[in-house]
């Protein structure tokens, strides 16, 4: 790990004053940004310990209905928020299938959604990267690449974003609030993380030293709440990031789909927002054939960018089945393991 | 750079100064307090070996930055057993064979401390294998590992009950 500045700020205005030297980072629990260090990947010059600000880990409903949630709220807290599952239960399944109970202890929302989208090669040094070092090649394509993006990709970088928390938060209309040097903005998550083109050292459309302070969920996401799954798939049981994963929301009123929400994830550089698929539903029976037309509209645009085109199948596999659970409607309880195909005990549909 | 931090470990308070602000949880623990019980297996998160208690949640202390942890109180394996007596949960993992090379389980045991608190896995092996799926043990010792988090836990109900009584 490199040498660095340690700073913790007393308050947001004091942070992001700390942050605007060039090379500084923000800290939060540091389960992704340590690491990263660790491995020499990244190096920045000045970290600012946000871990701590105060009144930033709050879950607290507005006076309009929507929920607001502190970027320091921690995964685990959040997802065992029982006002919160209740309205936002496909959001606490992706909170739940994701990394380990101690990560999902330390690991903050805000870091969350600004861990680095990343493959193996851009944690090996010795490899090609164009993210981690513009302009050097990606050794991803033509490599062991079975696992990368096949929506969105460039011939610069083919990765992932991993997070499981994102891909709900991108389907039920999350907003993403931010301080920088010039005030508060908004941005809504499905736009906060960009996809690589010729750039793919930036992650997302943060400015240097921006940060997100908090993320909203409007009251209106809750009708989908008795028919909201995440359902994910890895390449073991537990504690692994997506193949492909897919959040699914729908309103059904006498069999008829009112309105639905679909995001992938595994699949792309950024949380994938598949609008098409969910034009595709409403209006339609809540049936196998609408979810598989919505399966195929999801996909469209996939192709395979090295030996990982068995995941564009998988994926509308996966979007069928995630769109038949949430048919079939949210479990009274969280499965024994959440978003997996495979749990047999209390909470999973057959 | 010297930052002064103030940490409860295993219930003793420590004022401690650490001289380079690079030193994880995990690595004060074991290279300036001497409490080698805690394991750095990965150093990267992946493996639990590293695993205590801060403020009564089990964390990774190898992704845990000593600096951002002033004030905090920690409990590693040195700091469960009473007087001579072990803690059930240790007792439990000697009874049912939870190891075999016995790397992994000091993180297994402050883990399984940890799972039972948050009160979410009940007697459900599924649900015990998939709450303690962030500590690996190369060994293979899993299905004693759930055998002795399940007697442990039912024990703990019966210590806590008849304490009630």
């Amino acid at each position: 790990m490199n040498q660095f500045e340690y700073v913790r700020p007393a308050n947001v205005a004091d942070a992001i004053a700390a942050a605007a030297a060039p090379g500084a980072a923000y800290l939060a629990s540091g389960t992704n940004l340590l690491d990263l260090m660790k491995g020499g990947i990244m190096r920045p010059s000045r970290l600012v310990d946000v871990s701590r600000l105060p009144g930033l880990d709050r879950i607290e409903r507005l006076d309009n209905g929507d929920v607001r949630i502190g970027a320091l709220a921690r995964n685990a807290d959040l997802a065992h928020d029982p006002d919160f599952a209740r309205g936002y239960p496909a959001i606490a399944e992706a909170l739940l299938s994701g990394a380990s109970a101690q990560l999902r202890n330390a690991a903050t929302l805000g870091g969350n959604l600004l861990q680095r989208t990343r493959c193996s090669y851009f944690y090996d040094t010795a490899s090609a990267c164009n993210k981690r070092a513009p302009g050097s090649g990606c050794d991803a394509r033509g490599g062991d690449n079975r696992l990368h993006a096949v929506l969105g990709w460039s011939d610069d970088c083919i990765a992932t974003h991993p997070s499981d928390l994102c891909v709900p938060l991108a389907a039920f209309d999350a907003v993403a609030e931010i301080e920088g040097r010039h005030g508060r903005r908004e941005v809504a998550v499905e736009a906060l993380h960009r996809l690589p083109g010729a750039t793919p050292d930036k992650d997302n459309t943060l400015e240097p030293g921006e940060l997100i302070v908090a993320v909203r969920l409007p009251a209106a996401a809750c009708s989908f709440a008795s028919h909201a799954r995440y359902l994910k798939l890895r390449e073991r049981t537990s504690y692994a990031f997506a193949m492909v994963s897919a959040a699914a929301g729908l309103v059904v009123e006498r069999g008829t789909i009112k309105e639905a929400r679909l995001a992938l994830g595994g699949v792309a550089a950024k949380p994938w927002r598949a609008r098409e698929a969910e034009a595709a539903l409403a209006g339609a029976r809540a049936e196998p054939a609408a979810f598989r037309r919505a399966a195929e509209a999801a996909l469209a645009g996939a192709k395979p960018s090295g030996d990982n085109g068995f995941k564009i199948e998988l994926a509308q596999r996966i979007v069928l089945r995630a769109l038949v659970l949430a048919a079939a409607g949210t479990p009274a309880r969280m499965p024994a393991l959440p978003a997996s195909p495979f749990s047999s005990s209390a909470g999973a549909v057959q | 750079m010297n930052l002064p931090i103030r940490l409860t470990v295993n219930g003793e308070l420590r004022d401690l100064v650490l001289d380079d602000p690079r030193v994880t949880l995990l690595d004060l623990l074991r290279e300036h307090l001497r409490l080698t019980g805690t394991k750095k297996g990965c150093d990267r998160g992946q493996c639990g070996a590293c695993t205590v208690l801060v403020d009564g949640r089990r964390t990774n202390s190898c992704l845990a930055l000593a600096a951002s942890h002033d004030g905090a109180k920690v409990l590693t394996i040195e700091g469960i057993a009473q007087g001579g007596e072990l803690h059930p949960i240790q007792v439990a993992f000697i009874a049912h064979d939870g190891f075999q090379c016995g790397f992994c389980t000091p993180g297994q045991i402050i883990s399984a401390i940890g799972m039972i608190s948050e009160g979410q896995a009940g007697d459900d092996p599924e649900r015990i294998r998939e709450a303690m799926s962030g500590n690996l043990c190369r060994c293979g010792a899993y299905v004693g590992i759930v055998e002795a988090v399940r007697e442990a836990q039912k024990n703990l109900a019966t210590i806590k009950t008849e304490r009630a009584a």
